[in-house]
């Protein structure tokens, strides 16, 4: 228990904490937004994805002694071909397919996961030890651990990364196209399958990045795998489902209100709050802060 | 009554369920104590995956919290029996209204507003996350350390306070089993339940032949969630423990849709095949690695995994509507849930 009356530095302290986990959660959140934004598929299996980044991270930190902000792009190379592979081989034939048989699919790869990372690494908390793990940084009366401010910045430059994909890039623009208008993307001849494949490669990519950097600020056990899943809903559904700015802004908000509730409530009491804001959004606001409406 | 029931049925249909039932009936007499478990938690599965269908299966809502009303049917009773001395068959219709009320409370919400998909699904995750923490903090019901039913040595069977050997609870799970089945074939010829499959199948078309698309979704979430609260009464009664963690927890929610999924959604049988195949499966699997001898944790759960990706992959509308046209027993109700792809 907290209680209100500590000094008002600690609050800015958690709260500029909460802040940059946020920042990690929204690009965690971002790759579950662009793949239903394309591909109109949940992917119920995204938080026990970012499970294997993260232990994957931590493998090849402890192995190779690799820093996981470093291995934030290798990281996003594989789990980008794990994406593609996922969505070319067992998505695809479930677009058209209702949303339960969709859940039942991801799900299957969700409890293979989770179970394959528990034979493979047991059951107990793992993580990163970085040389800069104490560090912190001193701002006035602030001080701001120093391996959250890089990863916060690490997620900053990985979300922009995509938001400049989708933007320049020919082929963010086509796959902007098949979300826009499915029909129409392929009638011009563009191969929509393959964009499917692609955007789920990006948003698995996302995990990928987020799980490395996830690595070195919050230990891993596989049983995480669906408690971050139910995250990434709180946070995009909270910041509108399919909109990419959404999912940053509602990941930072639900960083915040993480870290503030575990300070003036209990530690316990902190997805209960992430809970209320999700529930309270579907009601009044169900496209989110920053959706459209949808049909 | 009789004869009503059976409108419609293929002749052979209903002997293949009469010796069904009749199979399950006489099976304590042969069963062992791990055989008569399994067949428990069977009927326990078909039970819940009946009473979830009614909103999937029937009204087309995903609702992902079903263990919600589990636990509240569970913890009422629990409470009842265990603060005040209040049997459990006296429990159950407390146990039934709190659930119906809470289920009230979503549907309204979700419907009124406009709440639908994959956003209905999320917004029961939501509420059922919402009882677990609440039940953690809840002291007068145990908390997070669990709430405990007293247990003894039953030499007799009481059924008045659900207190006995398996073999009772056995019969118990296997009438709720029964009574569920009657009143989902009830419900899937009467006018409500073909309202609900219009709405399943279109809704913006179901509401436009003046079909009250809110009061029809209000009447599967009552109904379905009415339904799922004696099967905590059971559970409580069963187990003897309850924990929020457990109780609540979506994994539990997970369970109760997969049969439904894998027999067959919106049929009256798959929830009933789907609880066979995915206990069965379990079990077998245990058997296979225990003998095997390659048994560490989570291997289990990752030959499941596979064999439920499998399932869904190949067999898109469940186990049942095939298995149905090969045992010639489909009718028209039964395959509407089963239409081409588009």
């Amino acid at each position: 228990m907290g209680g209100p009356f500590l000094p008002l530095e600690i609050y800015l302290n958690v709260a500029i904490s909460g802040l940059l986990t946020g920042l990690v959660y929204g690009l965690m959140a971002l790759g579950l937004s662009v793949i239903f934004g394309v591909v109109r598929v949940v992917n119920f299996a995204h938080g026990e994805m970012m499970t294997i980044a993260m232990y994957l991270a931590i493998v090849l930190f402890a192995s190779y002694g690799l820093d996981p902000l470093l291995m934030m792009i290798p990281l996003a190379a594989v789990l980008f071909v794990l994406g593609y592979a996922m969505q070319m081989t067992m998505i695809n034939p479930f677009i058209a397919r209702p949303e339960h048989s969709q859940f039942m699919l991801l799900l299957a790869v969700a409890i293979i996961i989770v179970n394959g990372l528990l034979i493979a690494f047991g059951p107990d908390a793992q993580s990163v030890q970085a040389s800069y793990s104490f560090d912190s940084f001193a701002l006035g009366p602030l001080i701001v651990d120093a391996t959250k401010v890089y990863a916060g910045g690490a997620a900053i430059l990985a979300a922009a990364a995509l938001f400049a994909f989708f933007r320049y890039a020919p082929i963010g623009r086509a796959i902007r196209a098949c979300a826009d208008n499915h029909t129409g993307a392929l009638v011009i001849g563009l191969n929509v399958k393959r964009l499917y494949a692609l955007t789920f490669g990006l948003g698995a990519a996302c995990v990928g990045a987020a799980g490395s950097i996830l690595s070195l600020i919050e230990s891993v056990t596989p049983s995480l795998g669906p408690a971050y899943t139910l995250l990434a809903f709180v946070i995009v559904i909270t910041g509108g489902l399919g909109s990419m700015t959404g999912a940053l802004l509602g990941g930072i908000l639900i960083g915040l209100t993480e870290a503030l509730a575990a300070l003036l409530i209990s530690a316990s009491a902190k997805s209960m709050v992430s809970f209320a804001i999700l529930v309270l959004v579907l009601l009044f606001r169900p496209q989110g802060i920053m959706g459209k409406r949808l049909s | 009554m009789m004869k009503r029931l059976l409108h419609g049925v293929p002749l052979h249909a209903t002997v293949l369920l009469a010796l069904l039932l009749a199979a399950l009936v006489v099976a304590p007499a042969f069963a062992n104590d791990y055989l008569l478990t399994v067949l428990i938690v069977i009927l326990y599965f078909a039970y819940t995956g009946q009473a979830w269908n009614v909103m999937m299966g029937f009204a087309g809502q995903l609702s992902l919290g079903h263990a919600l009303y589990v636990g509240l049917g569970a913890y009422t009773t629990a409470a009842l029996y265990v603060h005040f001395g209040i049997g459990p068959w006296i429990g159950m219709p407390m146990a039934i209204l709190i659930s119906v009320a809470c289920g009230a409370i979503i549907g309204f919400l979700a419907f009124r507003f406009g709440v639908g998909g994959v956003y209905f699904a999320i917004l029961t995750i939501a509420f059922a996350e919402f009882a677990r923490i609440g039940f953690d903090h809840f002291s007068w019901v145990g908390g997070s350390a669990g709430f405990f039913l007293p247990v003894a040595n039953y030499s007799h069977d009481d059924l008045m306070n659900l207190r006995g050997r398996p073999a009772m609870f056995y019969y118990v799970i296997l009438a709720l089993t029964a009574v569920a089945f009657l009143l989902c074939h009830a419900l899937m010829r009467s006018r409500v339940g073909y309202f609900w499959q219009a709405i399943r199948e279109d809704e913006e078309a179901a509401r436009s032949l003046g079909i009250d698309t809110f009061r029809y979704k209000m009447y599967a979430i009552l109904i379905s969630s009415g339904m799922t609260a004696p099967a905590g009464v059971f559970f409580a009664f069963y187990y003897n423990n309850l924990f929020p963690e457990q109780t609540f927890f979506i994994l539990r929610s997970i369970e109760i849709i997969l049969g439904p999924i894998i027999g067959g959604v919106g049929t009256l049988f798959g929830p009933i095949i789907g609880a066979f195949l995915i206990t069965g499966l379990a079990e077998v699997l245990q058997e296979l690695l225990t003998w095997y001898g390659f048994d560490p944790p989570g291997a289990k759960r990752v030959f499941y995994g596979l064999c439920l990706l499998v399932v869904v992959m190949i067999l898109p509308h469940g186990v049942w509507p095939p298995l149905s046209r090969l045992l010639r027993v489909d009718r028209e109700t039964e395959r509407t849930g089963d239409k081409a792809e588009p």
